[in-house]
């Protein structure tokens, strides 16, 4: 059977501007993460080693979302600060990947190396009904990335908190599921996740010497 | 292009080593002192790495301009996002072109990360990336 159409233009011709029909479909990616998910369930032994295979799958996406967006924002500028560089996670990657900002960006106030991103629904566990918190670290993994890349080593891990807590400080697991509701809509989420972003010393370090620059 | 013109080095370095390295205008069939040449072009771009990296935390911009300077010869880079940086070994071109030169070899990099198949900071082995970094190394620096 031959091939129709092949179209022999190479990776270095095609445009890296964003095209119209550049949105992929919630289910498509829902199906095609499943069967990731699923493929690294059958090969692990325990939920950790499940959520650290997604995190290194994630961890490349990182590198080539984080060379992609600097490209498209024109600006051949990078990121040297902290604060700036979670705030283009929060705003530019979130909405490149998911279609809106995430919800918050907060600090913790018990340790100075550690931010927080909270995302009511990542998509990474829309579907799931159990374990939802191991699916996002998928996402972990692509945050630290980001982190990595620009140079900020990081170690980011993903948490659940019901969703009508105010707020995050401690970061605490809790998870509460209700039971479904009848009817055809999903039933509310009733956790949402919070990724926990954790800098080395180093960073810390370099970041306060730039501060008082 | 100018027969006189010692050969420029342009490296694209990682976070270790270097990713790939070209070098424009070298003549074929060149003498043994060539080569002591090329290897001093070597130990001044991995000394200008140090400075490179300071320079990159200071300055939030890509394109670092001249970054060291070694007898008459000077040493530009552009450091991308993912603090890939692309170095090159002139002596006195104009910033403008440079500027222009680098932009084009970043697009072309960024077009060749986003192969799911190519692992960052890998050495960079396609001969497509070769040929086009030639190509524009003819057009804007010779």
């Amino acid at each position: 059977m031959s091939r129709q159409s092949s179209s022999n233009v190479s990776i270095l011709d095609r445009p890296l501007t964003r095209g119209r029909s550049d949105h992929v479909s919630l289910s498509a990616f829902s199906l095609l993460y499943s069967e990731l998910v699923q493929y690294h369930q059958n090969r692990v032994s325990s939920i950790s080693e499940l959520e650290r295979r997604l995190e290194s799958s994630g961890y490349d996406v990182g590198f080539k979302v984080l060379e992609l967006l600097a490209f498209r924002s024109r600006e051949t500028k990078r990121e040297t600060r902290i604060m700036s560089i979670l705030q283009f996670i929060s705003t530019s990657v979130w909405k490149h990947l998911f279609g809106k900002g995430a919800d918050s960006l907060e600090r913790s106030i018990d340790n100075a190396d550690e931010y927080m991103i909270f995302d009511n629904n990542p998509i990474t566990s829309t579907f799931l009904s159990s374990h939802q918190i191991s699916a996002d670290a998928y996402i972990s993994g692509i945050i630290a990335g980001i982190c990595e890349g620009a140079g900020f080593t990081a170690r980011v891990t993903a948490h659940s908190l019901a969703a009508d807590e105010g707020d995050g400080g401690t970061g605490s697991t809790v998870g509460g599921r209700g039971a479904m509701e009848s009817g055809f809509s999903l039933p509310r989420r009733k956790d949402k996740a919070v990724f926990l972003v954790k800098f080395s010393e180093k960073v810390l370090e370099r970041d306060a010497a730039l501060a008082n620059r | 292009m100018s027969a006189q013109q010692a050969p420029l080095l342009f490296l694209v370095v990682g976070r270790n080593e270097p990713l790939y390295c070209a070098e424009f205008g070298k003549t074929p069939g060149t003498p043994a002192t060539a080569q002591t040449i090329s290897r001093q072009q070597y130990i001044i771009m991995h000394s200008a790495l140090d400075l490179v990296d300071k320079c990159a935390w200071v300055d939030g911009n890509m394109y670092l301009r001249n970054v060291d300077q070694y007898n008459h010869q000077q040493v530009s880079t552009f450091v991308t996002a993912c603090h890939v940086k692309f170095m090159l070994l002139h002596t006195g071109k104009n910033d403008e072109t440079l500027r222009v030169f680098f932009n084009e070899i970043y697009e072309l990099y960024t077009k060749l990360s986003m192969n799911p198949f190519y692992k960052f900071d890998t050495p960079i082995t396609s001969k497509q990336f070769d040929a086009r970094v030639k190509a524009a190394a003819r057009r804007y620096l010779s």
